[in-house]
């Protein structure tokens, strides 16, 4: 992104262009750029299609607050009983069938 | 006759007739053209940054469908800079569950691998307890800063003192000994946190110090994709013109002084880089709108090119935004939906 003010560059980058992170499946296309190197389109349809979705229902939160809920991939409020942080990733990284660096050293070390 | 708003590379608001803005986007692209040695805008595209810069409206955005995700450079240093009293981990959850953030990035405040380098042992167990909250991939970045490694603050000679002197062999190498220092201390830090954890590592402000620092950043990527084979790496570049501080040097056969974000993302891929972030800096004397299609002409070139994501720079005074401490909202979104849907980049 780059520097300035968070007001001026990051809430404004996120809100004219940027997927929504957890609100929606930004955090979810963002993995599939890092660990397979894919293009933009091609993330999209891939989790699109590991959700069971359409490409356009990635960036309705309301739709992605359900799925999230459902699959347990964390969702953006704090709710008791639901997976948050490492427990999260651990289920993103199954359902979205990628290693993730963070998950595996976590499991690595709980050997 | 109507005029239009808009402002000034600077961030002053200026206005534009119809006539003077087209002038201004069909220059900005030819501009940028003539420097790259690449295609400019079609006309089609010309019209369609016609339409978004002729709006007055405040807030713009892209097109549903269009939406790319974010990373970012040093995103904790910027709560710290706007005088909030949270630590990094506090930040870090404020980008991700307060300002929508994609991606995130855990760093030093000095920002370069060189003093981050003396505190590894004291951010190693702050970054693990983040990743156990964070949800949304999380970086570790920093500066390659060749700078850092010459007097006053390293222990090179100075190119700087060296050149006016005319000693131009003790200069070059000056720098080609403090790239071995910074492709250490890079690999080391890269090493550490990925072995701790971290998704990806990033390389920001590459080429600061013109050509030895893009060197010792594309040095540090190889050692680094040796290595460990699966790591994601980002490198964003600090211009849109790689500097020829030292003029010569060369990775695998291509000189780097003198490369253009088209020709800087080709060989930072060929090195291993994952997600390559490109600048194109903004002229502040020239109005925003020829600035941005600058911008995404240069931008354009590179996506276009790339088999692997490419997220734009578009931080203050890059990317078509105004070089200024306080970014004008209007400017900012104008140029995010711009770049976005003309250059269909992956990311920013």
């Amino acid at each position: 992104m780059g520097t300035g003010d968070p007001a001026g560059v990051a809430i404004p980058h996120a809100i004219t262009s940027g997927m929504g992170g957890i609100r929606t499946a930004g955090d979810l296309v963002a993995r599939m750029q890092m660990t397979r190197g894919m293009k933009i389109a091609e993330a999209k349809k891939y989790v699109a299609d590991k959700l069971g979705i359409s490409v356009l229902e990635l960036a309705d939160e309301v739709r992605m607050r359900e799925v999230r809920e459902d699959l347990k991939i964390g969702f953006i409020t704090s709710r008791g009983g639901h997976p948050k942080g490492m427990e999260a990733k651990h289920h993103i990284a199954r359902l979205l069938d990628i290693d993730i660096n963070s998950v595996d050293v976590f499991q690595a070390r709980c050997l | 006759m109507t005029k239009i708003y808009s402002r000034l590379g600077d961030g002053w608001i200026t206005e534009l007739t119809e006539a003077e803005l087209m002038r201004d986007i069909v220059d900005g692209t030819q501009t940028a053209a003539e420097n790259a040695q690449i295609d400019s805008l079609s006309d089609e595209e010309v019209d369609h940054l016609f339409d978004i810069c002729r709006s007055g409206e405040r807030l713009t955005s892209v097109e549903r469908g269009f939406e790319i995700v974010t990373t970012y450079d040093g995103p904790t240093i910027e709560i710290r800079h706007a005088g909030i009293i949270a630590n990094r981990q506090q930040a870090l959850q404020i980008f991700e569950r307060c300002f929508g953030a994609d991606t995130m990035e855990f760093s030093h405040v000095d920002y370069s691998y060189k003093p981050s380098k003396s505190v590894v042992h004291e951010d190693l167990p702050l970054f693990e307890q983040s990743q156990m909250l964070m949800v949304i991939p999380l970086f570790y970045g920093a500066m390659p800063n060749l700078g850092l490694y010459t007097y006053p603050d390293g222990p090179m000679p100075n190119p700087g003192d060296l050149l006016p002197l005319g000693k131009i062999k003790e200069a070059q190498e000056s720098y080609e000994a403090a790239i071995e220092m910074a492709v250490n201390d890079m690999v080391y830090c890269a090493s550490a946190f990925y072995e701790a954890g971290a998704d990806g590592i990033n390389f920001d402000t590459v080429g600061a110090s013109g050509d030895p620092d893009f060197k010792a950043a594309l040095m540090a990527v190889e050692k680094l994709r040796e290595k460990y084979p699966d790591i994601c790496i980002e490198m964003g570049m600090a211009g849109e013109f790689v500097l020829g501080t030292h003029g010569e040097i060369t990775h695998h056969g291509t000189r780097l002084a003198g490369l253009y974000p088209h020709e800087q993302m080709e060989i930072a891929h060929k090195s291993g880089v994952t997600i390559f972030g490109p600048v194109v800096n903004t002229v502040p004397s020239k109005t925003i709108p020829w600035n941005i299609s600058r911008a995404v002409t240069m931008t354009k070139a590179c996506v276009e090119r790339s088999e692997t994501p490419v997220h734009g720079n578009m931080g203050m005074g890059v990317g078509g935004l105004p070089t200024c401490e306080t970014l004008p909202v209007d400017m900012v979104c104008m140029a995010s939906r711009a770049m976005v849907e003309i250059t269909r980049m992956d990311g920013l």
